[in-house]
């Protein structure tokens, strides 16, 4: 057993008093039930009032924000997707098809993120606004880590490419430049707005030298004295060489210019052509990739991460993947300057800048409140062929272990659970056996989520669960008094046990009544008929009725004597078939031949010597009636059979 | 697929239904309403796609199309199923054996609950002798009639404003009756979980079917039917192996044609109102498909733009070849067109409707479609 990362949260259980007495549990798939013993800690059971209630504790909280149901129904897709596009494609379409992935994921994650603030701002419940805007933050902590992996691990973007990829993500993670450009465009007098120059160096600060110029320009108009510094800094900012996506150009061409760019910006720092504008001065010092420059405009880059890539845009432009952790490292020191310790996003990134994949996975599991995030990424990184080697001293593999977790919660939930289902299906360990477990759980309330449920047991060849299924359901049924349904359910799990007990059901009720119920289904049985011997007789005697009542009465005749002599009927229902035959052996015509009669006659006399003394005794006057009067007509019948047999053949 | 919007809306969808057009109305439907299931609270929506109600809400025009949300109510129960009774009232059957009208109020955008028949349909225990609500399958109406099925295989017929059933037949069905569609003004078409296709006539006063069609032997259960709006002996049903079966009610006791169709149950079949040699059925398998039997592929007007007087005219002409279209003997699988209008769905599309150009189907994966121009 490993050591604990973390202390495990404290959840306290309302009205329980633990330090008084002690407390069970018992665990749920996703939850645990909770209650009150009546053990002091003492160990003596104490009679008296205690809190009466139990109480649910539920592990992921998350599964039930409606306004994450879109995520998790949305990434479902994307996630099914990614499973079906295995291993088509190599190489490169492979790589760009996993970040195209990996962007989708992230634009989910985004419009989850728009749909929380809307509510968050148009809520006016304090604590409820509380709630929202902290989502929105987790939402967008999610997305920047998220961004950063797709960069550092799907991407894998080479030397000089990296740091486009880096400058992208600081700009779409620093979303409050637009609005104070807007504001300070749209002033009277743009260059003496308060911001103006905080606007320019937040742009030069990013990398974006045509933003910062077009600003520059403002200046340059409405200042007469610094047109000429202008101009030479707008000069340097256009020649800035930089690498674009498109470009062919290598490497040590690019670090040939920048060297000589450089010494440029150094000869107009040291004639001191700037000194007379401190902003323009410490432009050109940001320029130079001086880091006190960089590190004093702190408060408008807000994060470590802005100030590395910064730092790294002006000195290191052509950073390698493996040498990114320094740098990291030593931007996070710089910036928080031993005044604060860093935060759990802090640590995640770090890990990522690192290329500690599975840290990153371990951090983001202890800071974020649910599964989702860990499970969809590790299973994207799996994708790229990230963490083969790395085994858990339990269960299957890490991709598996965090779906089966998040599948899990899922499942807890009231009606996500169908999500889930995919999930499991693509854990190839140990996902059939969680869904086994986890299936049998679903509540069955309607014949149409019982199809549903069924459908997906049927697709996976789940016997068991199909029949267990089926029975519940044919079980409600004849709770209901509905045996035709009952007997759909039981011939479409063709459980022949139970098709049984509901065809003596219909016996039983025929015997009572006198006539069947649900005719409409015993006449259609077809083939189902011969999922069991009690299932058959019940078909084939109602076709006797049938034929009985179109008088096809030798027909029926040969079908009611076959029924007992391939002892399809039970013995129990002997008596009554030969009942049903008095009215044939009285009709005028003679129906059943004489040795037809002899068959019957064996039958009856079967019946009645199956009988001990004893039983004989028990048995009522009309049972012995009964058979006496059978066998006066059996015996009648004989005789005028014999008499018409022999009468045909003599003549 | 680009036709379509999407909007994921956190509740698993069981019913759309566009809510009618005026008959002397040209333009297409601008209101849906949708059913949710397996919630813990179910809810009926009603949803607009029209311009005015996303104008307040999207100024800047991103979201044209889009359905916006205009009022919600809470439903006791799963809804299993919703039609429209007229322009402002709804009729939702209910898990729970309850039928419910809603009114939409449109002046100040509200639901309310208009009339309730509690426990329409239920089981009795034999033992003890206590009621439980049975789910309430399938209704239909036809101003100012109201039919509804249910597991219980009970069949109601109510009036709008009338406390008690007009007619209840009960034990009509020894098995569930999934839905039911009305045939004539008289008649009704049920189907069961046997197989069968059962039609009743309410001027009959014996609790009998009039005429009983099923698949032979197969017994497989049919879930939905729709009956051909201008034609209306032709019937067509979909099972739970995904079939569609036309059948001929003049004729014979056996479906005329069985069309190989999707993988898994087949929730819903219609017939386009206006323009019915095309068909649209839905799946758990996740798929939404559109047959297209109009025989002349290269005369194929565009009624589905209902602009213009011609679309009477046009639609006039192509009933004689529809006629063809559905009950060949030999199925017209050359000349039948099939497009699966949202792929990679891999969860079921439980419901949907369609009315003039507009398509609407709501999904397990809490997800609602719109197309606003479908062109066959």
């Amino acid at each position: 057993m490993e050591e604990l990362d973390v202390e495990p949260p404290l959840t306290l259980i309302p009205g329980v008093d633990s330090n008084r007495r002690h407390m069970c549990f018992d665990w749920g798939p996703g939850e645990m039930l909770v209650c009150e013993t009546l053990f002091t800690k003492g160990g003596h059971a104490e009679k008296g009032p205690g809190c009466p209630n139990i109480f649910i504790v539920r592990k992921d909280q998350d599964v039930y924000s409606q306004i994450l149901r879109k995520l998790f129904n949305e990434s479902h897709g994307i996630f099914v997707g990614l499973q079906r596009s295995e291993e088509e494609m190599t190489g490169k379409s492979r790589k760009a098809q996993l970040v195209r992935v990996s962007k989708n994921y992230r634009s989910v994650i985004r419009a989850c993120m728009e749909d929380m603030h809307q509510v968050a701002i148009s809520t006016r419940d304090p604590e409820l606004h509380y709630q929202y805007s902290t989502q929105v933050s987790i939402l967008s902590a999610m997305e920047l880590i998220w961004n950063l992996c797709e960069i550092l691990f799907v991407e894998v973007a080479p030397a000089g490419h990296l740091l486009l990829h880096l400058l992208d993500w600081v700009r779409l993670h620093v979303c409050d430049v637009d609005t104070m450009v807007h504001e300070v465009l749209s002033s009277e007098n743009p260059s003496k707005h308060k911001d103006f120059w905080n606007t320019v160096d937040i742009f030069v600060l990013q990398g974006r030298m045509d933003d910062a110029r077009h600003l520059l320009a403002k200046e340059a108009s409405a200042n007469p004295t610094s047109v000429g510094m202008c101009k030479i800094l707008d000069d340097l900012m256009k020649k800035m060489p930089v690498l674009s996506l498109g470009n062919t150009q290598t490497l040590t061409e690019m670090e040939l210019k920048w060297q000589h760019w450089h010494e440029e910006c150094q000869r107009y720092l040291q004639d001191g052509t700037f000194a007379s504008n401190p902003h323009m001065e410490s432009i050109c010092k940001i320029l130079l990739g001086d880091e006190n420059a960089i590190l004093e405009k702190k408060e408008i880059m807000t994060t470590w991460y802005h100030f590395l890539v910064t730092r790294l845009v002006y000195s290191h432009p052509t950073v390698k993947p493996v040498e990114l952790r320094f740098y990291a490292q030593s931007s996070l020191d710089l910036f928080l300057g031993g005044e604060s310790s860093p935060e759990p996003l802090d640590t995640i990134l770090m890990a990522a800048f690192e290329f500690e994949i599975h840290q990153v996975i371990k951090e983001c599991s202890i800071a974020l409140s649910n599964w989702w995030f860990v499970a969809h990424l590790t299973d994207l990184l799996d994708h790229c062929k990230l963490l083969q080697s790395h085994n858990l001293y339990f269960g299957s593999n890490m991709r598996e272990f965090l779906l089966l977790e998040y599948a899990s919660g899922l499942f807890s939930h009231h009606s996500l659970w169908q999500l889930g289902v995919d999930y499991f299906d693509h854990c190839p360990e140990y996902g059939k056996v969680y869904l086994e477990l986890h299936i049998e759980r679903i509540p069955l309330n309607t014949e149409q989520k019982a199809l549903k449920v069924l459908r997906i047991c049927e697709q996976r060849q789940m016997q068991d669960q199909v029949r267990s299924i089926c029975k519940i359901m044919a079980m409600k049924a004849v709770r209901n008094n509905r045996l035709g349904s009952a007997l759909s359910w039981s011939i479409r799990a063709k459980d022949a046990a139970f098709a049984t007990l509901i065809s003596d059901r219909f016996l039983k009720d025929y015997c009572e009544r006198g006539s069947f119920s649900d005719l409409d289904l015993i006449d259609n049985l077809g083939p189902s008929m011969l999922l069991s011997d009690r299932l058959t007789f019940l078909g084939k005697y109602r076709e006797f009725h049938r034929l009985y009542g179109e008088t096809r009465f030798s027909e029926a005749a040969k079908l009611l004597l076959m029924l007992m002599t391939a002892r399809i009927a039970p013995c129990s229902f002997w008596m009554t078939l030969l009942i049903d035959a008095l009215p044939l052996l009285e009709q005028k015509e003679v129906i059943f031949s004489a040795e037809q009669t002899y068959e019957l006659m064996r039958c009856l006399e079967d019946l009645t010597a199956g009988k001990t003394d004893n039983q004989k005794h028990q048995g009522d006057d009309i049972e012995t009636t009964k058979v006496e009067i059978l066998r006066l007509a059996l015996a009648r019948n004989l005789a005028r059979a014999i008499v018409k047999e022999g009468t045909l053949e003599g003549s | 697929m680009e036709d379509f919007s999407a909007k994921f809306v956190s509740q698993k969808i069981s019913k759309t239904r566009w809510r009618p057009v005026p008959a002397a109305a040209l333009q297409p439907p601008e209101l849906f309403a949708t059913g949710s299931w397996d919630n813990e609270e179910n809810k009926i929506s009603i949803w607009s796609v029209g311009d005015f109600g996303s104008l307040e809400d999207a100024p800047n025009g991103e979201y044209q199309g889009e359905p916006q949300l205009l009022c919600d109510i809470g439903h006791q129960g799963d809804v299993m199923d919703m039609q429209f009774f007229d322009q402002e009232r709804i009729v939702a059957a209910s898990s729970t054996g309850s039928v419910t009208v809603f009114r939409h109020h449109q002046n100040n955008q509200t639901l309310s609950i208009n009339q309730r028949w509690e426990r329409a349909h239920y089981h009795m225990n034999p033992d003890t002798h206590s009621y439980g609500g049975a789910s309430c399958t399938g209704v239909i109406c036809n101003n100012p009639e109201i039919v509804t099925v249910g597991e219980d295989g009970r069949i109601n017929l109510f009036r709008a404003d009338h406390k008690k059933a007009v007619r209840i037949i009960e034990n009509a069905d020894s098995s569930t009756l999934h839905a039911v569609t009305f045939l004539r003004t008289t008649e009704i078409l049920t189907v069961n979980s046997i197989g069968q296709l059962k039609i009743w006539d309410f001027r009959e006063q014996r609790n009998e079917p009039s005429q009983i069609f099923s698949l032979t032997g197969d017994r497989i259960p049919l879930h939905c039917v729709d009956r051909h709006p201008s034609q209306q002996h032709i019937v067509a049903t979909g099972g739970q192996d995904g079939m569609l079966s036309i059948w001929d009610v003049r004729q014979g006791s056996m479906p005329v044609s069985l069309l190989n169709a999707h993988d898994a149950e087949m929730w819903e079949v219609h017939f386009h109102p206006s323009n019915p040699d095309h068909l649209f059925t839905c799946s758990e398998d996740g798929s939404l498909w559109h047959w297209d039997a109009s025989m002349e592929v290269s005369e194929k007007p565009s009624f589905f733009h209902q602009g213009g007087r011609s679309t009477t005219f046009l639609s006039h002409s192509t009933n004689q070849s529809v006629i063809s279209a559905w009950l060949n003997n030999n199925p017209t699988k050359d000349r039948m067109e099939i497009t699966n209008l949202v792929p990679n769905q891999t969860l079921s599309v439980n419901s949907l409707d369609v009315l003039g150009p507009c398509l609407v189907c709501g999904t397990d994966a809490e997800a609602i479609y719109v197309n606003r121009h479908l062109v066959a």
